[in-house]
């Protein structure tokens, strides 16, 4: 099938961006692409407007900066797979980043819209959800800062309002004892996930603290799994699987109950991650 | 030029390419209808079968995943530029040897993504051939002979070595 | 007698000097394919052609009440807009049935609905226009009222007296019913040590070619003649149905296939979109493309497998099986597929089961019932992995059930290697089998006691592996019992021209097609062989009604074995019509020369006498030389079908080498094997190939695909996203072995070996699953395909 018409603005500044954005409400933002299009060649969405941003300079970009990993939007995941302050300050994105996609779509695909898109199987919300990061949103009113458990609102649903522009995303970068783990069941290689789960922690003595479990492919969004983090916050694994409050829908693939079971599995699986590094 | 038509000058298989083309075409519909390059191919439109990919800018991205407008000013290599530069000569030879085509298809695209994976250098472990071409769909093979195909040529380039 | 790499073959009459029987010499043009340079329809374009996009019912059944084309018809682009009942003027309907299988019946099946449609995804009305894009775009456009019509899913209640009858001139939904009894099932039952029973199911999967379905037609006004540019299996078949159903001579149709981007099946039915867009270039009398996307792929090429069996098995303590039941059920859609009909899967089930061993008792039975869902009909190894899983299933449960070691049971059970012809309780004629040492041959190929060691130091560690075997038979080589004794115009026979041209290569003109299997290369290499040049000497022309033979292509492994024979045959009488011309123009006698590597030679000495290119030149342009009386004929042509026996059988062992994780239900495949007896071997590479490929579109079937509906006959996962079909990461190496038993039917030998993979793959593993899962008290697994949940529910852990 082929995409319903469209019109098609490549702009080369954010200001430009935003005017086009604010002129007409149904367009969209193109950035990597690689679900967007892949919706448009279905004819699942027809917007009248996209606008590329991928011109814009200044948008792409790793750096480290006040203790946090900042990664702008149309950084691309290929690049990130290279970079060294993603392995070295953002392993858990540096976990992720190999289970996404195949490599084509990963030299195109971008972070920035990954989370933009909330694709509730997607890695990168999980991770950013894990690791308490934050998203900058620019708006014709200047920048704002969103945290993840905020930002993720239901399914495809963000909180970015209709003319802003999400330009970067902001990780904690990990310290001495920061711990990660990450794992999850995809059918194939590269297929979004049936489930997964990205974890952050603290070393703390001999047990973790300030555990946090971020589930994906569960429901409308990554989730928390809190009663899980606090019971594995006592090391105890087992009652960390028995307080997972998980309701995953059935879809194509399993039943919600079935998923619930793989939860658990992941959950052993991370936590050994998590303790093994501690 | 309009907002629904573009206008892009790119450069494909070393030739400069000035088009005016409708904004919601593909690359890959662009390469194959409006340039006559039908070595790229259309499997599912959707991302998954890889059928179409090419190089953009040196790196291999689905043609059904990018539009056409997005490739103004872009170097775009397809399947027919790649062999005719020699540069997959040894790829070509060892795909046809070993018969690691049948019905042909996908093997522009696969190749394509092998090449990609042996511009990295080394010799690949058979796994991880088979995960670098994990989104190169092929129902003919049964990937075993394109996998054992990619080993020779991997081996070969580094000098016989192991 | 064995052939592998390793041992040189025996001498027969294949083993003609510079012979290409047995090599595996690379396929010609693949350099073409490699470098983007094909042609699939895909790729053909033409002056004035325009495109056509379908609207597709969004119901599983509804009847049309009105469709609104005003606004379509104004759209940019767009050249017409047609509805089924315009369709239905210039091309008439069809009805998919063979009166050898009695009692099928079907309903007559427009190009596209005229007042109802019966699949979610059947076309309703066409919108012709310059570009794809904006047919589909004036698609949008097209208003159809529709009104729900209760829909039949459930083929387990398809003929309950309460279910709605889709096609109310047949009756019922019974599209066809076939009942066997052999021997006496009730009293070996009755009086075996054991006996196990339980239902297996086959999900709904379909083919998934990489170059989805194409055509471009093409008629010729002026010239009244019809070309159509067609990705299928069968041109001549193809030639016949356009010629037919739009009131043509077939001389006013050719079909031109030139590179198909995988077939497996899927491209040798009669699509009605297809049918219908040759149609609209009749009425529209100028070129008219149709390439279906992937979406309306996954809603209408031919669905295949969609089986409930109920089985039964009985064993004594001894080994030795006793008996073979089952009850199969399968719906097939609104329409019996034309012209090859969807009774086919469930009669070849009905012989099938059972067919490896010497059980004597037998009883079947199998109704293929009508619901409101895609078409189903043949795909690769069609029945073949049904029966097989159910014959092999069953034996592997009756071997565990009674203590026995799988293979053991089977050697107890199996055909003897020495005591053919034979004859299944089916009724299926053996000409020659090798099940024996097939096994014998596999056992050692893997290692088995290797591996069953391994198996149990691992089990101690909490690593469950599985070993799982599916010893089978495979129809190849069809005979006209297959379609020709029901009415169909499917010719089972092929021809071959070989001609020599005035350089002295040859061409050879072949009515098999090339899919990529490889057809082109046998014909070069046997060819080459039999008229004695070397092979870059030989080109190969297929794919074209004009100017290839009357054949019926490729299906049901019958290129090699039948196509192979009719140019083995050519060669033969072109080398006698060269040595004629060469022994008149060295007043010699023909009987002494024959023709090697290209040259006529003293056949004794090896001496040569003349080149090819001498004899070419005399003949084609100086021929007042040749003395009075001495015509050259520098073309011959042969037919052949085989007479003997309706099928030549092949048979075969696989196994499959897999771990399961027990806590995800995940499975590893880990090595897979197969070895196998298709006769004379041509191209061993290309067998491999075959078996390889096969076997991944087996394990396709048994872990990952499956065409899930819901209960209103939606299809929920139409996308390459959902539907997932075997990708690499996932697939193992693939070891081959082969014995070889010739068919002495052809001189030859040579047997199909297209479809022995896909035949045994998912019976091997969901073998190997279940002996992976044995020791955890697991229930059987018998549901293919076996996604992690069915395997965790069926360790109980969800």
């Amino acid at each position: 099938m082929k995409p319903a018409p469209f019109a098609y603005k490549k702009a080369r500044t954010l200001d430009e961006a935003m005017a086009l954005l604010g002129g007409q409400p149904d367009a969209r933002l193109l950035a990597g692409g690689q679900s967007l299009i892949a919706g448009l060649n279905m004819r699942l969405s027809a917007p009248s407007l996209l606008i590329d941003i991928n011109g814009i300079a200044g948008l792409d970009g790793i750096a480290l900066k006040d203790g946090k990993v900042e990664i702008a939007a149309l950084t691309r995941y290929a690049a990130a797979e290279r970079s060294d302050i993603i392995a070295k300050h953002a392993p858990l994105i540096a976990r992720a980043l190999p289970h996404i996609g195949h490599v084509a779509i990963r030299n195109r695909g971008t972070l920035g819209g990954s989370l933009a898109y909330a694709d509730p199987a997607a890695e990168l919300p999980a991770c950013l959800l894990a690791l308490d990061g934050e998203v900058e949103a620019t708006g014709p009113k200047g920048k704002r800062s969103i945290k993840a458990v905020d930002f993720f609102k239901g399914l495809f649903e963000t909180a970015l309002r209709p003319d802003e522009i999400l330009t970067a995303l902001r990780l904690p970068a990990a310290g001495k004892d920061s711990r990660v783990g990450f794992a999850e069941l995809a059918r194939r290689h590269g297929d979004y996930a049936m489930v997964g789960l990205a974890a952050s922690a603290r070393a703390a003595g001999k047990g973790l603290a300030d555990v946090r479990l971020a589930y994906f492919g569960v429901g409308a969004t990554a989730v928390r799994a809190k009663k899980a983090e606090a019971a594995l916050e006592k090391s105890d694994v087992e009652a960390a699987v028995a307080a997972l409050d998980l309701d995953p829908p059935d879809d194509v693939q399993a039943t919600g109950a079935t998923k619930k079971h793989l939860a658990g599995v992941l959950l052993r699986r991370v936590a050994q991650q998590l303790m093994e590094a501690a | 030029m309009s907002d629904t038509q573009i206008d892009i000058a790119l450069t494909v298989n070393g030739e400069p390419v000035s088009e005016r083309v409708d904004a919601r075409k593909t690359l890959v519909d662009f390469l194959r209808d409006d340039l006559g390059l039908t070595g790229s191919h259309i499997g599912c439109e959707q991302g998954f079968c890889g059928a179409c990919t090419v190089r953009v800018d040196g790196e291999i991205v689905r043609g059904c995943l990018m539009l056409a407008a997005q490739c103004d000013g872009a170097t775009v290599e397809t399947i027919e530029g790649l062999s005719d530069s020699g540069e997959i000569a040894d790829l070509q030879k060892a795909f046809a040897e070993r018969n690691a085509l049948q019905c042909g298809y996908c093997t522009p695209g696969m190749i394509t993504a092998a090449q990609d994976l042996l511009q990295r250098g080394g010799v690949p472990s058979r796994d991880e051939i088979r995960e670098h071409l994990s989104g190169n769909y092929c129902r003919c093979t049964g990937y075993h002979a394109i996998v054992d195909a990619v080993e020779a040529v991997a081996e070969a380039r580094a000098g016989g070595r192991k | 007698m064995k052939i592998t790499e390793d041992s040189p073959p025996v001498l027969t009459v294949l083993d003609r000097p510079n012979s290409y029987i047995g090599r595996s010499v690379p396929r010609p043009n693949l350099q073409r394919l490699t470098q983007g340079r094909g042609q699939y329809v895909s790729d053909v374009s033409l002056p004035r052609m325009a495109h056509v996009a379908f609207l597709r019912s969004p119901h599983a059944h509804a009847r049309i009440v009105k469709i609104a084309a005003d606004k379509a018809k104004k759209a940019p682009g767009v050249i017409a807009v047609v509805t089924g009942a315009e369709v239905a003027k210039v091309m008439t309907p069809w009805v998919g049935v063979l009166t050898h299988l009695k009692g099928l019946k079907s309903a007559p099946q427009y190009p596209i609905a005229v007042d109802r449609a019966c699949w979610q995804g059947e076309a309703v009305c066409a919108v012709v226009a310059k570009t794809r894009a904006q047919a589909e775009d004036a698609c949008e456009l097209v208003e159809v009222t529709y009104e729900e019509l209760p829909v039949v899913a459930d083929p387990e209640t398809a003929l309950d007296p309460k279910t709605p009858v889709i096609q109310p001139e047949l009756g019922d939904n019974l599209c066809f019913e076939r009942k066997l009894e052999v021997g006496e099932p009730d009293k070996a039952f009755a009086s075996s040590d054991a006996v196990i029973e339980t239902t297996f199911l086959f999900g709904r999967h379909t083919g998934v070619t990489t170059e989805p379905r194409a055509v471009v037609a093409d008629w010729n006004e002026g010239e009244q003649r019809l070309t159509v540019y067609q990705g299928t299996q069968a041109p001549h078949m193809m030639q016949n149905l356009f010629a037919k159903h739009l009131d043509l001579a077939e001389q006013q149709v050719r079909v031109i296939t030139k590179d198909v981007g995988g077939s497996f099946g899927i491209k040798v039915h009669t699509y009605a979109d297809e049918m219908a867009t040759v149609a609209l270039s009749k009425l529209l009398k100028r070129p008219v493309k149709f390439v279906a996307d992937r979406i309306e792929s996954f809603v209408t090429d031919i669905h295949a497998r969609d089986h409930r069996i109920k089985a039964k098995i009985g064993v004594n303590n001894d080994g030795t099986i006793t008996a073979f039941e089952i009850d199969d059920l399968t719906g097939i859609g609104p329409y019996s597929v034309y012209p090859r009909t969807s009774g086919i899967e469930a009669n070849q089930v009905v012989n099938l089961v059972g067919g490896p061993y010497t059980t004597p008792n037998y009883r079947a039975v199998a109704r293929v019932v009508f619901q409101n869902k895609n078409v189903m009909c043949q795909y690769r190894a069609v029945g073949h992995p049904i029966a097989v899983a159910v014959t092999e299933g069953l034996v592997e449960l009756a071997a565990a059930k009674i203590g026995m070691d799988p293979l053991e049971l089977r050697r107890r059970n199996l055909l003897p290697d020495d005591n053919y012809p034979a004859q299944s309780a089916a009724g299926l004629k053996f000409e020659k089998l090798s099940h024996h040492e097939t096994l014998a041959h596999l056992d050692a190929l893997m290692n088995y006691a290797g591996l069953r060691a391994e198996q149990k130091k691992l089990r101690e560690n909490g690593i469950y592996r599985g070993i799982g075997f599916a010893s089978f038979i495979e129809v190849t080589n069809p005979s006209a019992a297959f379609y020709g004794v029901g009415g169909a115009k499917i010719t089972s026979q092929d021809g071959a021209t070989l001609k020599l041209d005035a350089q002295g290569h040859i061409s050879v003109h072949t009515g098999v097609t090339e899919q990529g299997q490889g057809a082109e290369a046998v014909m070069a290499q046997v060819a080459a062989t039999s008229f004695g040049v070397p092979l870059d000497r030989v080109r190969v022309v297929t794919g074209d009604t004009d100017n290839t033979p009357y054949g019926g292509g490729t299906w049901a492994s019958r290129a090699a074995g039948i196509g192979g024979e009719a140019a083995w045959q050519a060669g033969k009488a072109l080398r006698a019509n060269v040595l004629a011309v060469a022994g008149s123009m060295l007043q010699t006698k023909p009987e002494t020369l024959d023709i090697r590597n290209g040259v006529v030679v003293d056949a004794a000495s090896g001496s040569e006498r003349l080149t090819l290119a001498e004899l070419a030149r005399v003949a084609y342009f100086r021929p007042d030389t040749l003395p009075a009386g001495v015509q050259a004929e520098l073309m011959a042509t042969r037919h052949y079908v085989p007479r003997a026996y309706p099928f030549a059988f092949t048979n075969g062992v696989q196994a499959s080498w897999l771990e399961v994780d027990v806590e995800t239900g995940f499975v590893k495949l880990l090595k897979h094997w197969v070895v196998e007896d298709c006769g004379t071997i041509i191209n061993p590479q290309l067998v491999d190939e075959q078996m390889r490929g096969g076997v991944v579109q087996g394990i396709g079937a048994a872990l990952f695909e499956h065409c899930l509906y819901d209960e209103r006959g939606q299809l929920l996962n139409g996308n390459m996203a959902d539907y997932l079909v075997p990708m690499a990461m996932e697939m193992p190496d693939i070891e081959c072995g082969h014995v070889v038993s010739p068919t002495a039917d052809s001189e030859l030998g040579a047997k199909g070996a297209g479809e022995a993979g896909t035949a045994g793959a998912p019976a091997c593993v969901m073998n190997a699953i279940n002996d992976a899962l044995r020791p955890l008290g697991a229930q059987p697994l018998t549901d293919m395909p076996f996604t992690p949940e069915k395997i965790l529910r069926a360790l109980g852990k969800v």
